[in-house]
Parts: C-alpha cells; structure tokens; sequence
C-alpha cells in the first residue's frame, strides 16, 4: 500500500505573526514548523506502515525552507520527501496550490490513500484537501477523527455538528485528518540519524509538468483587495471599587443602565 | 462578467427543519441580491424535503431549486457535487453561498475545484461593491467582498474573485441575525436527479448527533471559561454561573483541548460562532482566534487579572481582578436577589 502525506509548513501559531502591507504575512520573522494536524496525518499514515508494510511518501509545496518540515516527517519515519518549490508559485491560493500538489501526486504514480491535515493554521481554510481530491478524481472525507483500512476501503468516523458520522468509501480516497485523531510520535534521535541519509527531493514546475499560468498569484482566482485594523467598537470602561462586593455592584449597576439586568432564572 | 447572475444560497437542513445558519445567510443573501438587483435563489436538495419550500419563501427565496429523491436522502461529496455543479452551469448565478459547516467545508471547496474557480473560508461578513485592479489598470464592479478574519491580530482581510464566476463562500453559523419572515412567492423549479455510478463510492453506515448542540448557539447570556478557570473547580464554578443566569457555558480552545469542557463548547476560529446578549469572558486573554466567535455579542464583560490582557480591548466593561474573588461574589449575589 503506498501512503502520500501532504504536509504545509506553517510560521509557528504560537509566536506573533507580522502581516506585510499587502496583506500576505511575513513568513520569514516567525519559526517555522509543521502544520498541527498534519503531524496527526504524519502519524495516521506511520501506523499504517507499521501494520500493512506502507510506503509513506510525504510531499510539500513551499519554499526552500520548508526542507525543514520533510527533514522533520523522514526523522518521524517517512520513506520519502517531495519538496515542490519554485519561485513562480508564490501567492499561490488554495486553488492553484491543489493544481500543483496534484500535479506532483500524479508524477508520483498510483496510490492508495492521501492524508492530508483538516486546515491549515495559516491558512485555516480546510480547502486544499477537497479541491485536490477533485482535482484527483477521488472520493474524500474531511473532519475524520478516526479510520480503518479494510481490503480496499476504509472506514472514516467524521466529525459532523454534535456528533459524527461512520462512512465506509473505496480506495483511492483523499482523508482529511483532525487533530483528535491520534497522538503524533516525538522525533527521536535514531530517527533523526536515520534521516540524515535521506534525500529530501525537490522538485520545479518543469519537473512535475505544471501550467505555469495556474499558479502563483495570476493562477489563483481569488485575490486580497485589502487588509484592515479593525478598531474595536467596544465601550472598555474599567469597572473599579473598594473592595471586591463593590466592584460586583458597580458591574450589576453599570450593565443595568444598558438594559441588561443579571438576575438568578427561575428554574 | 456575462451571462452570471443572481445569488444563491445552498439550504442545510436537518431533520426536517431548515438549520438557522441557512436562514442567516439567507437574510444577507437578500440583501445582496436588492443591491446588484437580481434574484436570490435557495438550492435545496434531499429527501422528501418539498415541504421545506414555503419556509424558504418566506424567507426571501425568489426561487428554489428543488432536488428530493431518495438517492439523496444522506449527503455525499460526489452525488451532491454532481448535482449542483451542473445546477450551476446551467443557470450561471454570480454568488454561491455555503455554510461553513461539515456539510458547507466539504461540498463548497469540492464545486469551487471542479468549476476552477475561487472560494473563501469562513467569512464573518459579505458585501458587493467595485473592486480596482490595479495591475491590469481595471475596474470591475458587482464584485463580493469576502471578509475574513486574518492571522496576527484585530485584522480582517477582503477577498474577492474578480475573474472568475460563480463567487463562492462559505458564512460562518452565527454571523448573520435571522431575518424576520414575510409572505413569499417563490417559484420551484424542480431538478432532475441523474445519479452516475461512477460517484457511487461512499456508503453512509452511521450518523450520530447529540441534540443539545443548540443551547450555547442560541443562549443569551454565555459564560467563557479560559485558562483562568485553573481546571475542573473554577469549571464547576462558572458553570454555577451561567446555570443561576439560566445562559450556557462556553470556552477557548485550550481549555477543550485540556479536556475540562467538550470540544463542543468551543467558542472561536475553530468552534462556535455566539451571538449572545451578553458575554463574561473569565480567565480568557482575548486571543483573536477566541474572539471573532464573539463578536456579534451585545455586550461583553472580561474578569482577567493581568491588566495588559487584550481581551480589554475587545470588552465593554472590564474586571481586573481574580476570578476566585468576583464570581462567587458574584453568585452570592444573584441568589440572594433570586
Ligand atoms: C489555528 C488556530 C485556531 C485556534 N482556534 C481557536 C478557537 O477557535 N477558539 C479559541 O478559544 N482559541 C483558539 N485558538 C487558540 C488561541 O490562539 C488562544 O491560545 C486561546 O484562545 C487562549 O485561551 P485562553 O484565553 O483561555 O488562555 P490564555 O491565553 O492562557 O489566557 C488565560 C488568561 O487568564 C488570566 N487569568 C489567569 N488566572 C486568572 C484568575 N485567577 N482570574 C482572572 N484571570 C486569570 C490570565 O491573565 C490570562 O490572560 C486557536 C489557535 C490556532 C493557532
Ligand atoms: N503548500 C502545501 N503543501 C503541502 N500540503 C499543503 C499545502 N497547503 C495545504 N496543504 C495540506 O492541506 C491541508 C489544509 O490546508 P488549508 O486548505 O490551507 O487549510 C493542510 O493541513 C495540508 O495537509
């Protein structure tokens, strides 16, 4: 079984993220790490190697940096590392990023599952795994918190509002992975000894036969006319008192002249 | 650009009952559709769902596209790609709209590929004006202004998709109010299900929905929890809270993450959207992926100890103090006025 896992290398959620004057943000400032949930992808396709033997090839669009984030998946335990990176597809919206990395699985030859994380923490779109399974052609489950392979199909538990929902589809098929899906492995040393040894692959638009008018910012159909401060409109006065029974009461007196009255509801 | 017109808003329902986040996208939906002077239509697909039609009406629906059938009964990414794909390339509206919900995030972006064009996530606003496009020297008008929250702050971004029809979007649940029903013509206009088997690779085995799920959506007073809360006391605590004042209980991720609350009392980016009359925000530092949940939210009050906290600039009446010492006093409060 051959196992393709699609892994985004984000600006860490953690530290505070500049945004440049066109709206697109300032990658650089910020560490940069794996997107969350694509390590639970990572992981969900990692025990699948260790029970069916898979292949699991782990592929990238971004900049030369992002080798950081492949390095990261081989040290995990990846067979291989794709890194698509050219300077044309910069800008690139979930559209024409879909187009590229379907272009790069397609040069990869068959498989049978594709893993991707649920969103992106920069993007936060969730868009890139649909759009690429219909690029594919393949069936997709988005919001899966839980699945099995079984012969040639799996089965998908997925997060639906309030509950979820059991699905059973045929392989190929394109997974979208949620964090609650699993615990993602540590790097360990070995793995990272290990990983020294192999290869992160890098491949051009040329390499993976990609229109170059489908990517970058003239490739993507949707375009960021501006980015704004949004002031708050909120009154921010400062509840203050003596002591704390005087602070509740201003707080009850205040909310009261806004026509808010807390009082206990009858049960 | 030629030969698109109208707005469309693709229904969601559930057992038998339109979803309020349909009904709120219609109302905006509405409103977009007076200002380009089209028509907003519904699209509504399903099982034995025709009686749904007159609400729609009632709600703005100048049009419905109407697919019940059996082989519809449960939603699926291929067969309902399918059928509204060619729905749209056959009648050409300017705007789709979608939920950003399970359904919304998994067939919009599934449509928006296979008609190459764009779409975007989870907005938090939508309007229609011109939209300059400076590098070609262009100006294009009736163009959707898709706002959406952006990383790194109080920041919104506007997206639009000047050169590509339809505009796709999907409207996070809760950002719109429900607008108030008016008798309504609506015209249905019946589609005609031709399933392929090629799109016969999913199978529905098992749907489970815990029915509560509503409560914190429609709550008027909600209660936050944040990390403040410490852990499961300061939990029971504010839950006391929000129970005497008969509202909800909500949370910041981390808190869900911690497994103090379920992950369906999330409150943000990643959860719910509220639009309570009333939001105290306990313990919470104000993060915008917390705070655009709240936005809608009349008034908003934050107990938070750290003076430099953000959320007091996202608050109308602001606490600083230890939530140990405010709530209880609180709570000793209201049940003596009880
Ligand atoms: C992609 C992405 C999506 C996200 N989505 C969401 C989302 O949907 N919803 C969400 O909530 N978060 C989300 N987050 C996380 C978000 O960025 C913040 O980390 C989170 O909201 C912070 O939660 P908090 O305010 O409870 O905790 P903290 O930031 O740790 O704040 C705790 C606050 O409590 C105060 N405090 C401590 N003790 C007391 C006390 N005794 N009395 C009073 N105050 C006290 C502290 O001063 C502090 O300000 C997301 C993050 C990412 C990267
Ligand atoms: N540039 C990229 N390279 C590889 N995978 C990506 C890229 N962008 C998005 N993805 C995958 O698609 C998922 C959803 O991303 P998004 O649509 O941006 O929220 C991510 O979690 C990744 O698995």
């Amino acid at each position: 079984m051959k196992v393709i896992v699609l892994v985004k290398q984000v600006p860490d959620p953690r530290e505070y993220v500049r945004i440049r004057e066109d709206g697109t943000l300032d990658r650089e400032k910020a560490r940069a790490v794996i997107n969350d949930c694509d390590k639970n992808a990572l992981e969900a396709a990692l025990q699948l190697k260790e029970k069916f033997n898979s292949k699991v090839i782990a592929v990238s669009m971004g900049p030369p940096k992002a080798e950081d984030a492949l390095r990261e998946a081989l040290a995990m335990g990846v067979d291989e590392a794709i890194l698509i990176s050219d300077r044309r597809v910069r800008g690139s919206d979930t559209l024409a990023t879909s187009y590229v990395l379907y272009k790069a699985i397609e040069k990869l030859g068959p498989y049978d599952l594709i893993l991707c994380g649920l969103e992106s923490s920069d993007g936060g779109t969730a868009q890139v795994g649909p759009e690429l399974a219909e690029f594919l052609g393949i069936p997709q489950a988005t919001f899966v918190e839980d699945f099995e392979v079984k012969g040639n199909y799996v089965i998908v538990k997925r997060r639906i509002e309030g509950g979820f929902e059991k699905l059973k589809i045929t392989m190929p098929v394109l997974l979208t992975i949620s964090k609650n899906a699993n615990k993602p492995r540590p790097t360990t040393f070995s793995g990272i000894l290990k990983a020294v040894k192999k290869p992160v692959v890098t491949w051009s638009l040329e390499d993976i036969g990609a229109e170059v008018d489908k990517v970058g910012l003239a490739g993507s159909p949707t375009k960021i006319m501006k980015v704004e401060k949004i002031g708050s409109q909120r009154k921010r006065i400062l509840i203050e008192g003596n002591d704390v029974e005087e602070i509740v009461n201003n707080l009850l007196r205040s909310l009261q002249e806004h026509g808010i009255i807390l009082e206990a509801a009858k049960q | 650009m030629n030969g698109y017109s109208g707005v469309w808003v693709y229904v969601e329902h559930r057992n038998g009952v339109i979803s309020n986040s349909t009904l709120e996208i219609m109302g905006k939906a509405r409103e977009l559709a007076s200002k380009l002077g089209v028509e907003m239509a519904t699209v509504l697909f399903g099982n034995d769902v025709s009686h749904l039609v007159s609400t729609l009406a009632e709600y703005g629906a100048d049009r419905i596209y109407l697919a019940d059938d059996e082989a519809l009964k449960e939603y699926k990414t291929l067969p309902y790609t399918r059928l509204l794909t060619e729905l749209i390339e056959s009648n050409k509206p300017e705007i789709v709209l979608f939920t950003a919900s399970s359904l919304g995030r998994d067939l919009a972006p599934r449509v928006a590929a296979r008609l190459r064009t764009g779409l975007t996530a989870n907005c938090i606003d939508l309007d229609v004006g011109c939209f300059e496009d400076n590098e070609k020297g262009k100006r294009l008008e009736r163009i959707l202004y898709q706002i959406v929250p952006a990383f790194g702050g109080n920041v919104v971004a506007t997206i639009v998709t000047p050169y590509h029809r339809p505009q796709i979007a999907t409207i996070r649940p809760g950002t719109f109010p429900v607008p108030t029903k008016a008798p309504g013509r609506g015209e249905v206009i019946h589609v005609k299900v031709n399933l392929r088997r090629e799109d016969d690779k999913a199978e529905v085995l098992e749907v489970k929905r815990d029915l509560q799920e509503s409560e914190l959506e429609n709550a008027k007073i909600v209660v936050g929890v944040g990390v403040g809360a410490r852990g499961p006391d300061g939990v029971k605590m504010l839950k006391r809270l929000a129970e005497v004042l008969g509202g909800a209980l909500g949370a910041t991720r981390p808190v869900t993450d911690a497994g103090w609350l379920p992950q369906e009392y999330m409150i943000g980016e990643s959860g719910k959207t509220v639009r309570p009359d009333l939001y105290i925000a306990c313990g919470i530092s104000g993060a915008m992926h917390h705070m655009v949940g709240v936005r809608n939210a009349k008034v908003i009050v934050a107990i938070n100890k750290d003076p430099k906290a953000p959320i007091f600039e996202a608050a109308d009446y602001i606490i600083v103090e230890d939530m140990f010492k405010i709530v209880p006093k609180l709570l000793e409060k209201l049940d003596r006025k009880g």
